[in-house]
């Protein structure tokens, strides 16, 4: 799929988005839901900030030693007695997924959930090549089912789909009869998926977090479809980005603790999978060769930047979930894979300020997603330094607005052009409803602005007794 | 002591809303504050620098800072969250500068919101205001979440006699109005405050009340759009009754 999800201008998608009655309001509803789960679960942890922090420490420590720790990890990994492939890019990285599926002759390919997979473009690469891949994760199994839709959360990627739209794909696509509960729907759909699970040739997973100090590879799931990928096909291939590290299992329990309340509401997940090494004499399930690829597809360039912090991201997605804009347009409406606040932090450092700068336009700067980041990164800073950048180090921004801009600032650098200008301001509803008085008055009044300004006011009623206005 | 201060109009309570700030100086005056106003001041550059155009958003800065300090008062008053979070912000963006790195930090240190001045400074917490019917208090994102101001307007509007405050549905969540995103994404920010007004009206409110003119500029006109009988007032308007 890679980081770009619709190639529909962002005015035209996020119009579209917004006639999506259905839509918002599955949204809405699974926002209000799993904040309030999310706020709960925290509450009954207790010391929020302190966990925070600690978090938001370990996760930078990771990042400030990040060759230390990958090589930890790695000799570890190898000592267990998995491969481990290194990718600059997202092409090498399919690479060595291909060349390993092709060693092996591989025609199936069952997959958990995974970002890193989808960033890299995996299912489109393998499907070229002739081999059939199965999401295994009852969202992505979904909206694989539906012609391959786009996921609209990180977490929850069919979170944009009610009951009754799942119901209808399946019995469109799959010769589903029953009705639309979700527990019926998806004992239909386990049927389906243990058959893939039997008969694949590989297992494909993402992977939370790796132990540097053990090498393990884990695994945070809820439906148990990422313990059967791990453990029914004879091949592993795990996906990492290479900033996907913690030290020890004792920070992987703070991380977790976190990860888990943030994304879910919940204090833990049906499943945590802990995998180190193939498996070995005395293990009865687990596959034979693991090979974990290390993705790095622009990383360690954002680990130089100014936006280094964004690479704590535990992937939860709460910032999604706590986002009023998000709140209206889904995923989908960003066109890039990470949307939502993180997205925005994220995307344009990611994948280019040419392609993805336009989508840090998509936010009111409420620094709603501030307060909730488990890793308290610096989301809001974030996405006004990346205005900035596109503005006044890459000028991106049109010459329209540029000007505009100009023009604005002169007056308010200016005393007297100011005064002089603000005059003016009350002939705003005489002007012409072009361009941004256009976008205002689509769905609101212009405010009445009456004649006699403040200072207008203030000459008259108190200039005698302030030194200020003799000036 | 009298306090003697300096008044931050704002560029929007200026010349869009002046009820805002000629109510915000007589309330100030009325609680025994000596205040001033420099009519050299202009607009904290906030809608550049949320565009990118921090550079060309320095000049108006830097005329600001004159305004605002010339004066100089103990402390600077201004009646909107999102104008003195951005004065708030000039240390960060003058911090290499040898000229204007003092004055930045002067003016952050002085510069107060008007409900944060009233009742952590002043530590005035009922201003003697009336007003009859049930209210719903909007707190904008900046004022709340950046700045930090939570409970002053909430205890100064708790001690308007007669006024009930109501909670709503979705009242934390931001308005839509984002500055210049309410002029780039209309019709998405139109959205976010299509809900907002949507949930001020199942409150059954006579008045929403704010603390920043932007945010109720953004959602007066969207109940005006509508039609309802809902009356946007800032806090100083509120506080100014009766």
């Amino acid at each position: 799929m890679s980081i770009k999800t619709s190639n529909t201008p962002l005015y035209d998608r996020l119009e579209k988005k917004l006639c999506d009655i259905g839509m918002r309001s599955s949204i809405s509803r699974a926002q209000d839901l799993l904040n309030a789960r999310r706020n709960s679960a925290f509450e009954e942890l207790g010391h929020y900030e302190e966990w925070r922090e600690n978090a938001a420490s370990i996760r930078s420590h990771v990042l400030d030693n990040l060759d230390y720790y990958l090589n930890q990890f790695i000799t570890q990994a190898e000592k267990s007695g998995a491969h481990v492939l290194f990718a600059d890019t997202a092409e090498e990285a399919t690479g060595h997924a291909l060349t390993i599926l092709k060693k092996i002759g591989a025609k199936k390919a069952v997959k958990s959930k995974s970002m890193v997979t989808e960033e890299v473009g995996l299912n489109e690469v393998l499907e070229a090549a002739s081999i059939n891949v199965v999401e295994t994760d009852l969202a992505e199994y979904i909206l694989q089912t539906d012609d391959h839709d786009k996921p609209s959360h990180i977490v929850v990627p069919a979170v944009h789909k009610n009951r009754d739209n799942i119901q209808q794909i399946f019995a469109e696509k799959k010769g589903y009869t029953g009705d639309n509960v979700p527990e019926n729907i998806t004992r239909f759909v386990r049927n389906l998926i243990r058959k893939e699970f039997l008969t694949a040739d590989v297992g494909i997973t993402g992977c939370n977090f790796g132990v540097a100090e053990t090498g393990t590879v884990t695994l945070v799931t809820n439906e148990g479809n990422g313990r059967f990928v791990t453990t029914a096909p004879k091949t592993q291939i795990v996906f990492m980005g290479i900033e996907r590290l913690v030290p020890t299992f004792e920070e992987l329990d703070i991380v977790f603790s976190m990860l888990i309340r943030s994304a879910v509401g919940a204090k833990l997940t049906s499943y945590l999978s802990f995998i180190t090494g193939p498996k070995n004499k005395k293990d009865k399930d687990g596959p034979e060769e693991l090979y974990i690829i290390l993705v790095d597809n622009g990383r360690s360039h954002i680990l130089e930047s100014d936006f280094k912090d964004v690479l704590r991201c535990l992937r939860c997605g709460t910032c999604m979930l706590e986002c009023p804009a998000y709140r209206h347009i889904c995923g989908h409406g960003y066109g890039t894979l990470y949307p939502g606040p993180l997205g925005l932090a994220l995307v344009p450092v990611l994948a280019g300020y040419r392609e993805y700068g336009e989508v840090t336009k998509i936010c009111s700067l409420c620094s709603g997603c501030n307060d909730v980041c488990p890793v308290k990164i610096p989301l809001y800073e974030s996405i006004l330094n990346h205005r900035r950048i596109i503005a006044e180090e890459k000028h991106l921004i049109g010459k329209s607005e540029t000007f505009a801009m100009d023009v604005y600032g002169r007056i308010i650098g200016s005393s007297s052009l100011f005064s002089l200008g603000t005059r003016f301001a009350r002939f705003i509803n005489l002007l012409p409803k072009v361009g941004p008085l256009q976008e205002w008055c689509k769905e609101r009044e212009l405010p009445q602005i009456p004649s006699e300004r403040f200072r207008d006011w203030y000459k008259k009623n108190r200039s005698s007794s302030n030194r200020g206005e003799n000036k | 002591m009298t306090v003697t201060l300096s008044f931050f109009a704002t560029c929007l309570g200026d010349t869009v809303f002046p009820n805002i700030p000629i109510h915000s100086v007589q309330l100030l005056e009325r609680l025994g504050c000596v205040v001033r106003y420099n009519p050299k001041q202009t607009c904290c550059a906030q809608p550049l620098v949320n565009s990118g155009f921090q550079e060309k958003a320095k000049q108006s800065m830097i005329t600001l800072m004159g305004a605002l300090l010339e004066d100089e008062c103990q402390y600077i008053v201004a009646p909107s969250g999102s104008c003195v979070l951005q004065v708030r912000e000039y240390p960060e963006l003058f911090h290499d500068d040898p000229r204007w790195a003092a004055p930045a930090r002067q003016l952050a240190e002085r510069t107060f919101e008007l409900s944060d001045f009233i009742v952590n400074i002043l530590g005035v917490t009922d201003v003697g205001a009336r007003l009859s019917g049930k209210g719903a208090y909007h707190p904008s994102c900046h004022l709340t979440r950046l700045l930090g101001v939570i409970e002053p307007p909430r205890i100064l509007l708790e001690n308007v006699k007669g006024l009930e405050i109501v909670p709503f549905e979705g009242q934390d969540r931001c308005c839509g109005f984002g500055g210049s995103f309410a002029v780039k994404l209309g019709p998405l920010s139109g959205a976010m405050v299509t809900e907002k007004v949507d949930n001020l009206v199942a409150a059954k409110i006579d008045y929403l009340i704010g603390a920043d003119a932007g945010c109720l500029m953004n959602i007066e006109g969207r109940i005006r759009r509508e039609g309802h009988a809902i009356k946007v007032m800032h806090l100083a308007d509120v506080l100014m009754s009766g």
